[in-house]
């Protein structure tokens, strides 16, 4: 008899597809979620410990898994990701909580707080109230996408991105937020500039936050 | 340890390079490494060295290198005409270099990045496991940048083996660079595309655009329409087709971003990587579909054109 199942939480379900045949995308969902994230992150971590895994990188709600190929293929690694995802992940241990100083003057604080009928200081108030998550780092050398943002400040990303903005930038954009980490292109709306490093290039691993931390923005203008 | 190489000459963009950096990737730092594995690889058994050895990565043109100490180099990869003292010299061969020898480069006659691997491997700042050189952080090989002139290369280890020359892979076991068809797997958004443009995908030609550096292709040809709500972020890799809202596909390489939230539609297989790899802007293409099964096969022939080398190699 197969051993009685957890009610407690719901078994996510798992697609998996190919990503050329070297690597392959778990798929736990396509929410937004907490959750979701949380467990995309306990099976990286879980996949990492593989023989036959190179690399397993959590997305907002899926798993990259970079595999060798002379050890495993995409259906048998697609098959245990299935029985892995299945197990109640080990409880999440709270991330690192990270305080950042913010000067809300951002190039664009003004046009949000005017698209969204509210005050540059209300902006300000409403971005730096929550505790956000990190969702994932990635995208450039140090990014992390954290989340979720207030509904309020809720705005499509900007139509004409940026070709330079500036490191430090302190951005918003759906329900996103993040902070530039170097000089790079930019679709997102620049609200606020901190001085804190996000990209620790003589330290391993060389950036500051980690998927799973916890950050907190303060205002620091006088 | 010693220098062996000065540079006189730097060539358009030219680089230290390994296998790459693959644990930095959830730090958000791009895997790198060199663009065409199997050149680089070839290059490093053809002079005796390990396949994870730096070499340098030359793009569209070749440097001119002196001899400072006698060594054994080889050229992979792109055909640049390589010569020593004037004289041409075979490509994919393990050649000595006497004390004051000059390694020049007459001509780009085909491909667009050439390797040369030195016996010994090249010496260059490791960073994150890797030599490989990350311009926009500044780390990794030659300071963190392309060479120029007056830089001294060193070899970063005594080779296992005494330096032999003569060794080469013959021309059957090279990747064939001149067919720009790049096999690829359906990918995990392809469904974002209607039924004409997922046809167009995998058989219209596509061009490399100016916009197409170590980071990634923007590809020019028919515009594919994708459907959908934006997607969330995900791990990427290299070979993977992004498709981005106006219709430009994105091919990504070695420096590529780490995440993003367009849709892929296709990734090419490993095997046709290295073919990628030798593309410029302006160069066509077209992709084809293949299976699991086929780039697993494809995989193992490539790698076994390597393998006949390690063995003769032992």
């Amino acid at each position: 008899m197969p051993p009685p199942r957890s009610t407690r939480q719901p078994v996510p379900r798992v697609r998996t597809f190919p990503l050329g045949d070297t690597a392959l995308l778990a798929e736990l969902g396509t929410r937004l979620d907490t959750a979701l994230n949380t467990r995309a992150i306990a099976l990286a971590t879980a996949l990492k410990k593989r023989r036959d895994v190179r690399q397993a990188v959590a997305g907002y709600a899926t798993v990259t898994v970079h595999f060798d190929p002379d050890q495993t293929t995409h259906d048998a690694l697609g098959a245990a990701i299935k029985r892995l995802a299945a197990k109640r992940p080990p409880m999440e241990e709270p991330g690192r909580l990270h305080r950042i100083p913010v000067e809300y003057a951002g190039p664009d604080l003004e046009e949000v707080a005017s698209r969204l009928n509210l005050s540059p200081a209300r902006v300000a108030e409403l971005h730096s109230k929550p505790i956000y998550r990190v969702f994932l780092v990635g995208f450039v050398p140090g990014w992390a996408y954290l989340g979720p943002l207030p509904e309020e400040l809720e705005l499509p990303r900007r139509h004409v991105p940026r070709t330079q903005v500036p490191a430090g930038s302190v951005a918003i954009a759906g329900r996103q937020t993040g902070i530039y980490p170097l000089p790079t292109p930019g679709g997102w709306h620049l609200i606020g500039r901190t001085s804190v490093k996000l990209f620790l290039p003589d330290r391993d691993p060389p950036c500051l936050f980690r998927a799973g931390d916890r950050v907190k923005f303060f205002s620091s203008s006088r | 340890m010693t220098g062996v190489l000065r540079v006189v000459v730097p060539g358009l963009f030219t680089t230290v390079q390994d296998l790459g950096r693959p644990n930095a990737i959830a730090a958000g730092v791009p895997p790198g490494g060199a663009m065409d594995r199997f050149a680089h690889r070839a290059g490093n058994l053809l002079v005796g060295n390990a396949e994870a050895d730096a070499s340098l990565e030359c793009t569209i043109t070749g440097p001119t290198l002196v001899a400072t100490h006698s060594c054994v180099v080889a050229i992979t990869g792109a055909d640049f005409e390589p010569r020593v003292n004037g004289q041409p010299i075979p490509g994919w061969t393990g050649v000595f270099l006497g004390e004051g020898d000059r390694l020049t480069f007459a001509a780009r006659r085909s491909g667009g990045r050439a390797y040369i691997a030195l016996a010994g491997g090249i010496q260059g700042d490791r960073w994150l496991g890797s030599m490989s050189t990350y311009l926009m952080a500044a780390r990794g090989g030659m300071h963190g940048r392309n060479l120029k002139a007056g830089d001294e290369i060193d070899v970063a280890h005594q080779a296992a083996r005494p330096a032999v020359s003569g060794q080469t892979l013959p021309e059957r076991l090279r990747p064939r660079y001149a067919d720009h068809t790049l096999f690829a797997i359906a990918g995990p958004h392809l469904r974002r595309l209607d039924p004409e443009s997922r046809g167009l995908l995998f058989g219209a030609r596509f061009t490399v655009s100016r916009e197409a550096d170590r980071m990634g292709y923007r590809l020019d040809g028919p515009k594919l329409a994708t459907s959908g709500d934006e997607l969330l972020s995900f791990g990427l890799t290299a070979g993977a087709v992004q498709m981005p809202r106006g219709g430009q596909p994105i091919l990504l390489m070695a420096d590529h971003q780490t995440a993003g939230g367009y849709p892929v539609v296709a990734t090419v297989v490993s095997a046709s990587m290295p073919v990628a790899a030798q593309l410029l802007p302006g160069d066509e293409l077209q992709f084809a579909e293949v299976t699991l099964e086929r780039a697993h096969q494809m995989r193992l022939s490539l790698a076994s054109a390597l393998g006949t080398r390690r063995d003769f190699l032992r």
